[in-house]
């Protein structure tokens, strides 16, 4: 993985330095709470419901043991032993000190890490497929990009104050694992006619209260000017993107109000003429950040069938959660973030050093943070699964449920969150316990339940294949449910099926939406599938049919 | 009193008087010619909204252009300024003038090519000097700067 220079270690630094004297005269009261909020804000710290909220960055997923063991020991210093990881593959710290959080990104900087631009009107971190490198299906590796635009975007200094945050994802593989379509600006590694590595861009898709697919504005770019057509975006998003009205201020708006062809010639033509100043990247600069994504130095070993003589825990276990490796004789292991009881994406002190000491036995030192809220040990020896296993299944983050219903996407919700309207956390616990048996688990198959606690949109529920949305009505908390939504293969966006139901309901009328389902799909049919070939329309006319409290 | 701080390389190619008369930028178009006789040179007020490129043809008859910064928010002056610099070749004072220009933005503006700064009245002139000093580096290509060290990815232009 990356490793910084004096250069990025310097930088890094002197943000400490600079955030531990604006913490200072904040305190002090030499700065109001208006000019401190959007500097705190630039550093990730948010004052939530019951205390600030720190959000460490973790760039595109990427991290080592050491800087996991030192993700345990801030949780145990400067919080309450645990983190929660995120839709953005970031780590949430709910419960730290505000004085505190200067020394906080002092440790993170001993091991190569910040929380810059975790939060703010300016380019956010940078996501990516969690199984970059190691996936089949692979075109190129996004990692070395994901750190080029990462260093490009850090203190940028024409667009730290956009109209609003700017989100990039990028994936190198036709199955898109990052969710690209959704965001401000979505990369696809892909190669021209000529053989030439490239991308293709997408723009304006974003989530939040008016969800939009992402759509294409180049078909090729040439890897050198990566940098420079952002550059272009970014400035006619920071001069004509709307300011007067935070809900229409992503670019997809202007993306919308101007049409996609409009934007594209006006793109093209600030490129044109800009591009001699921006940023370029040279091939000695893509040599150098792909040198440090090379591949493992993998043993030559034979694809084995690790299940002749298992028991069925283990079956399950490695049908679920683990997944074919492009090197033979390796397999991808998932650490399941959501057993029942457990705030998914919420991990504790013990099990970061745990996972940290098992990654450094059996994967290569390389951890992995997922969008989905979990985590994987991508290069592990098909020997060493049974020992990944039982070492998984002690630390509890074994539940063979990934890719399930159960491995939902959640927000913090009401718990933590000063913006929701309810408590998805406790939605999520409801869930866990009615859908606690994993032969029906496993008969529903393949489904992805993504959960928001308002409509700002955290967990992503406008993309899940069901959606729900906690909505405040009169002070009570209930939920709207949608189906049909999905952030990969042909992204769409869910349809409501009905009107929103109390809070104790959520998992009987999810039970309803899984028996119609059940009733009509075709054979291994997936949920998404069924719902594409019926329509939304089977569902609305039968699981609203008669009164919940009479069935 | 305003407080005006100086880049050392501004200060030392000639600042605009304190007299210069600062018009916006509509009042000038309407009549730039009005301004501009017998060499005389006008001071032209940049609000967030105005289209800068407009000054594109006229910028010999400006000695400096003053970007408004009203609140914390407002992003569009850094283009601005970058656009003047790098696409116009614009030589004369940029100025950031508005309440948001405090100590800790400092650092950007430079970058953009600003090279002085009408800070907010609750602003100290040396903290606002030694902010300038925080960062000795930066990844992007952007106006010159003798005290930032520009690291790692450089403009098209440079490498010719």
């Amino acid at each position: 993985m990356y490793q910084y220079d004096s250069t990025d270690q310097a930088l890094v630094d002197q943000r400490v330095a600079e955030f531990r004297d604006q913490t200072r005269r904040y305190l002090n009261g030499e700065l109001s709470e208006e000019d401190f909020r959007p500097l705190r804000l630039r550093n990730g710290l948010y004052i939530q419901r019951f205390a600030p909220m720190l959000r460490i960055a973790i760039p595109y997923g990427l991290l080592s043991t050491s800087q996991l063991r030192m993700l345990a020991s801030i949780t145990r210093r400067y919080d309450r032993s645990y983190g929660h990881f995120t839709t953005r593959q970031n780590l949430q710290l709910n419960w730290p000190k505000l004085a505190e959080v200067p020394d906080i990104l002092a440790d993170l900087a001993t091991v190569q890490m910040h929380a810059i631009q975790t939060s703010g009107n300016c380019v956010r971190n940078v996501t990516s497929d969690h199984l970059a490198g190691v996936a089949a299906d692979e075109i190129e590796d996004p990692r070395p990009y994901c750190e080029l635009l990462r260093q490009w975007s850090t203190f940028h200094p024409e667009f730290t104050y956009l109209p609003r945050k700017f989100k990039i994802a990028v994936s190198g593989a036709p199955a898109d694992r990052a969710a690209t379509e959704v965001h401000d600006i979505g990369l696809h590694l892909v190669r021209n006619g000529a053989g030439d590595l490239g991308f293709e861009v997408l723009v304006g898709g974003g989530l939040g209260r008016t969800p939009m697919i992402g759509q294409v504005v180049r078909e090729f770019l040439p890897m050198g000017d990566l940098l420079s057509y952002i550059e272009a975006i970014l400035r006619l998003y920071n001069r004509y993107g709307r300011r007067d009205n935070i809900h229409k201020a992503r670019i997809k708006f202007l993306v919308k109000s101007l049409g996609i062809a409009a934007f594209r010639e006006q793109v093209e033509a600030e490129w044109q003429t800009s591009r001699e100043f921006d940023s370029q990247l040279t091939p000695d600069q893509v040599a150098h950040a792909r040198s440090f994504f090379q591949p493992h130095s993998y043993e030559t070993l034979p694809n084995t069938d690790r299940l002749a003589d298992a028991g069925p825990e283990f079956k399950a276990w490695y049908r679920y959660n683990t997944r074919a490796h492009k090197v033979s004789g390796y397999r991808i292991v998932f650490v399941s973030l959501k057993p029942v009881g457990v705030a998914p994406g919420d991990m504790s002190a013990d099990q970061m050093d745990a996972v940290a000491q098992l990654a450094e036995e059996v994967s290569f030192g390389e951890i992995r943070v997922t969008h989905t809220q979990n985590l994987v040990l991508g290069d592990v020896r098909q020997s060493d699964l049974l020992k990944t296993w039982q070492g998984l299944r002690r630390l509890g983050l074994a539940t063979p449920n990934i890719g399930t219903l159960t491995d939902m996407i959640v927000c913090p919700g009401l718990d933590f969150c000063s913006l929701a309207n309810a408590g998805t956390i406790s939605v999520a616990h409801q869930l866990q316990r009615h859908f606690d048996d994993y032969d029906y688990l496993y008969d529903i198959g393949e489904i992805e339940l993504k959960m928001s606690g308002c409509m700002n949109a955290c967990g992503h529920h406008h993309v899940g294949h069901i959606g729900i949305l906690g909505v405040d009505k009169h002070g009570e908390e209930w939920y709207q449910i949608t189906i049909g939504g999905s952030a990969r293969e042909a992204s769409s966006l869910g349809h409501v099926i009905g009107p929103s139901v109390p809070q104790a309901e959520v998992a009987a009328i999810i039970e309803r939406i899984l028996d119609v389902y059940r009733e009509l799909r075709h054979e291994d049919e997936r949920f998404i599938d069924t719902v594409r070939r019926v329509s939304a329309t089977p569902f609305k006319e039968r699981v609203y049919a008669k009164d919940l409290a009479a069935a | 009193m305003q407080k005006i701080l100086r880049l050392p390389e501004a200060a030392a190619a000639g600042a605009p008087g304190p007299d210069i008369a600062v018009i916006t930028q509509a009042e000038f178009l309407a009549e730039p010619a009005r301004y501009s006789t017998g060499g005389a040179r006008v001071g032209v007020r940049v609000a967030p909204a105005d289209r800068v490129e407009d000054l594109a043809a006229q910028l010999d008859h400006v000695a400096l252009v003053a970007i408004e910064f009203p609140g914390p928010g407002e992003g569009r002056g850094y283009t601005y300024a970058r656009l003047l610099r790098q696409r116009y070749g614009f030589k004369g004072e940029i100025r950031a003038v508005g309440p948001a220009v405090k100590q800790d933005l400092l650092f950007f503006m430079v970058r953009c090519g600003f090279d002085a700064f009408d800070l907010a009245p609750d602003q100290d002139l040396t903290e606002a000097r030694q902010a300038l000093g925080r960062f000795t580096l930066a990844y992007q290509p952007a106006v010159p700067r003798v005290a930032v060290r520009e690291a790692r990815f450089t403009a098209a232009r440079e490498r010719i």
